[in-house]
């Protein structure tokens, strides 16, 4: 029995020593887990960094688009320029183009110049240069409505130029004027007078949000409106499209579809599309939508169609998973009341992993608002200055932007007034899709159960 | 083996419910159960012991054919519901399944109210005209569950918020709202405290007069003080078939003995 005292058991205990002094093992574990944690905290810091400064770029850039220097006239309608006949004839009315109605905004540059008793060496064409070039329209416009005020004095507000306003927003100043023709330093103390005299004044802009887009030359009257509308009609078609087919694909394959290499085969497609680039569905589109099936070029129906293409994969992994994480004691208990796998689907399955599939249709529909790419290739990108469709039909098939794809086109363009656009509408974009994925998260917060 | 005190039964000759042949169950290249013949009787509570992984759950579903939702589980032999065979290709597992209750291991209410939870079965199937029918069947079958006088005041709480012997109990009534003639409970005290415990053991007794009830149990103790018949299930084989008392004294196998005196499983 000597051999006891060999055994094992008597042998010093590798845990030697006091619990009050950490062993070195115990430092250099710890150690490591402290950076470990040091690391982690820098990553986040740095991402928080990165995002504070794009938040503040985006705003600081973008907040500008939303105000506009807008100069008001009173400009007397004459009837000897408008309507010579003096019958108040439509027909007549229309035939005057808005080289007509220049004549009209000069004249009333010269009574407010009189009126407030101003002097200033400018000629008068170049005194009404300061006014957009959308001025015009807007009067033809407004006569055309109300052929009842020609010979009347009425006051308008008008836009002024996009270099007046770049001045009155700092971007415009007269050392960066010195090689630009479409405006004067003459000009600009015109301006300094008016400002000074309240006539001209930078004020909120609501059409920036509602209205439609402009040629180059008018950046000034620029909006994000119908190509807002445009998004709207697809995310409708994707929403109509993507979520039926995407979540009776998911129902089919999680719950009746029986596992063998076709289902497999399926299954690894599906994950694989969900990581195509967007330009190929784009693609995709233009060969099968247009060329084969003939739909309308830069219509909402084709974007929307290709964006569903793009969605359905996104739609249909996330209904899986949500199908997946109601737990199968559910269904067996359904099954074993007597349901049939179709009630036990629909039922009790469909309605626990709603929230989870609405989160993942409203994730997909948000990715789906943002894609610029595949628009490019159905021509939705360009200059698309439509008025907001009247009805459902013209909204699906008459051509359309959309909002990335006309903040794509306004970073595009040379006049640096359409830059400072192109971040005010990534701003509402952002706001849009902020939007949604915070409905998204309150949607599975509010109705997700907890087994 | 001596705490066990057994209830005086009397065994008459009862009517045969369901008869299973022959019965092998594979699950892709695994022979589940071989060669199972057991038939079990009309009102009466039938235990299926054994050590685990020894096939009785398996063969529990497959008396209400649940192995259906399992692609790779085939089932060959004959399993006879009150002489037709249940594996039938004309049967519909869907009648079959209202007729054969099932009761779970785990208390699986469905995450609605406990009325809805009771009332679901009856309205899928068609078996109340009216919703004063329908609240009669829930009453009826919350106080067969022996659980209406505890929920009684709160039928529009919901089914989960329950304690789990209670949740237990109320999955019983789900199972019996439909009026079935079998009740299958899978372990279905396995995730009870000892009072929930004695509570359904309790319900189950009562189940008797009205249905057979087939019972998979991991306690041996359980099987002696609920059931009549006891089947005791070994790798897939079904060793031994009989009364409960004979089981537990006097068992035929020795593979029985050693497993009842805990030297297996």
């Amino acid at each position: 029995m000597t051999d006891h005292s060999q055994s094992p058991d008597t042998q010093p205990s590798k845990h030697a020593g006091s619990l009050l002094s950490p062993s070195p093992g115990t430092i250099k574990r710890n150690r490591a887990e402290a950076r470990f944690k040091g690391y982690g905290i820098a990553a986040i810091a740095v991402g928080l960094l990165m995002l504070l400064v794009l938040v503040f770029t985006i705003v600081s850039k973008g907040v500008g688009a939303y105000t506009q220097t807008f100069i008001t006239l009173d400009v007397e309608l004459l009837e000897s320029k408008l309507d010579k006949k003096g019958n108040r004839n439509l027909d007549d009315i229309k035939k005057v183009t808005t080289f007509g109605y220049a004549p009209l905004i000069k004249n009333a540059f010269a009574t407010k110049l009189e009126e407030l008793g101003l002097e200033t060496d400018l000629k008068a064409k170049d005194q009404a240069k300061i006014v957009s070039k959308s001025a015009a329209a807007q009067l033809r416009e407004y006569v055309i409505a109300n052929p009842d005020m020609i010979g009347k004095t009425v006051t308008f507000k008008f836009l002024t130029n996009s270099r007046v306003d770049g001045y009155m927003k700092g971007r415009v100043s007269r050392e960066s004027i010195a090689k630009d023709k479409s405006i004067s330093v003459a000009q600009l103390d015109f301006v300094d007078q008016l400002v000074a005299a309240g006539v001209i004044k930078k004020t909120f802009n609501l059409d920036f949000i509602l209205g439609a887009d402009a040629s180059d030359q008018r950046p000034e009257a620029a909006g994000m409106g119908v190509s807002m509308v445009g998004s709207l009609f697809m995310m409708l078609v994707v929403l109509a499209l993507a979520l039926p087919i995407g979540v009776a694909a998911s129902i089919y394959l999680e719950e009746f579809a029986p596992q063998n290499w076709l289902t497999d085969i399926i299954e690894v497609n599906i994950s694989n599309l969900a990581a195509v680039p967007s330009i190929v569905f784009g693609i995709l589109g233009l060969a099968v939508f247009i060329n084969y099936m003939h739909l309308p070029t830069s219509a909402p129906l084709v974007g929307g169609l290709v964006l569903t293409l793009m969605t359905l994969p996104t739609i249909i992994i996330s209904t899986r998973a949500s199908l997946k994480s109601v737990p199968p004691s559910i269904r067996d208990a359904a099954l074993g009341v007597g349901a049939s796998k179709m009630q036990s689907v629909f039922h009790h399955v469909l309605p626990l992993a709603a929230p989870g599939i609405l989160t993942g249709t409203i994730i997909g529909l948000a990715q789906a608002l943002g894609e610029t790419a595949p628009l490019l290739l159905i021509g939705m990108v360009g200059f698309i200055a439509s008025n907001a469709p009247d009805s459902l039909s013209s909204g699906l098939l008459s051509p359309n932007s959309a909002m990335p794809a006309q903040i794509y086109e306004w970073a595009k363009r040379a006049d640096p007034a359409f830059y400072e656009r192109a971040w005010g509408g990534i701003i509402i974009l952002l706001v849009f899709l902020v939007t949604m994925n915070t409905v998204a998260v309150i949607l599975r917060r509010r109705f997700e159960r907890r087994w | 083996m001596n705490d066990m005190t057994f209830v005086e039964r009397t065994v008459d000759t009862r009517q045969t419910k369901i008869a299973a042949k022959n019965v092998q169950v594979y699950y892709g290249e695994t022979h589940a159960i071989k060669d199972v013949n057991v038939e079990i009787e009309d009102k009466t509570v039938t235990a299926f012991i054994g050590p685990s992984g020894c096939g009785k759950s398996t063969f529990l579903r497959c008396l209400n054919r649940m192995n259906d939702t399992i692609d790779i589980c085939r089932v060959q032999g004959d399993i006879l519901l009150d002489g037709e065979d249940i594996y039938d290709k004309r049967v519909d597992p869907v009648q079959l399944r209202a007729k054969v209750g099932m009761v779970f291991q785990k208390p699986n209410p469905f995450p609605k109210s406990i009325y809805d939870n009771v009332a679901y079965g009856p309205r899928i199937h068609g078996l109340a005209k009216n919703k004063a029918e329908l609240d009669e069947i829930v009453e009826k079958s919350l106080r067969r569950g022996a659980i209406w006088d505890e929920v009684k005041d709160r039928l529009d709480a919901p089914g989960t918020g329950l304690s789990g012997g209670q949740q237990q109990r109320l999955c019983i009534a789900r199972a019996v709202a439909t009026e079935p003639e079998v009740l299958l409970m899978d372990e279905p005290c396995s995730a009870l405290d000892p009072i929930a415990t004695a509570q359904v053991e309790e319900l189950i007794d009562d189940l008797r007069q009205r249905y057979s009830v087939v019972i998979v149990t991991h306690s041996m103790q359980q099987a002696a003080r609920v059931s009549q018949k006891t089947a005791f299930f070994h790798l897939g084989n079904l060793v031994e078939f009989g009364e409960t008392g004979q089981i537990f004294t006097n068992p035929e196998d020795p593979r029985t003995e050693s497993y009842i005196t805990g030297r297996i499983g």
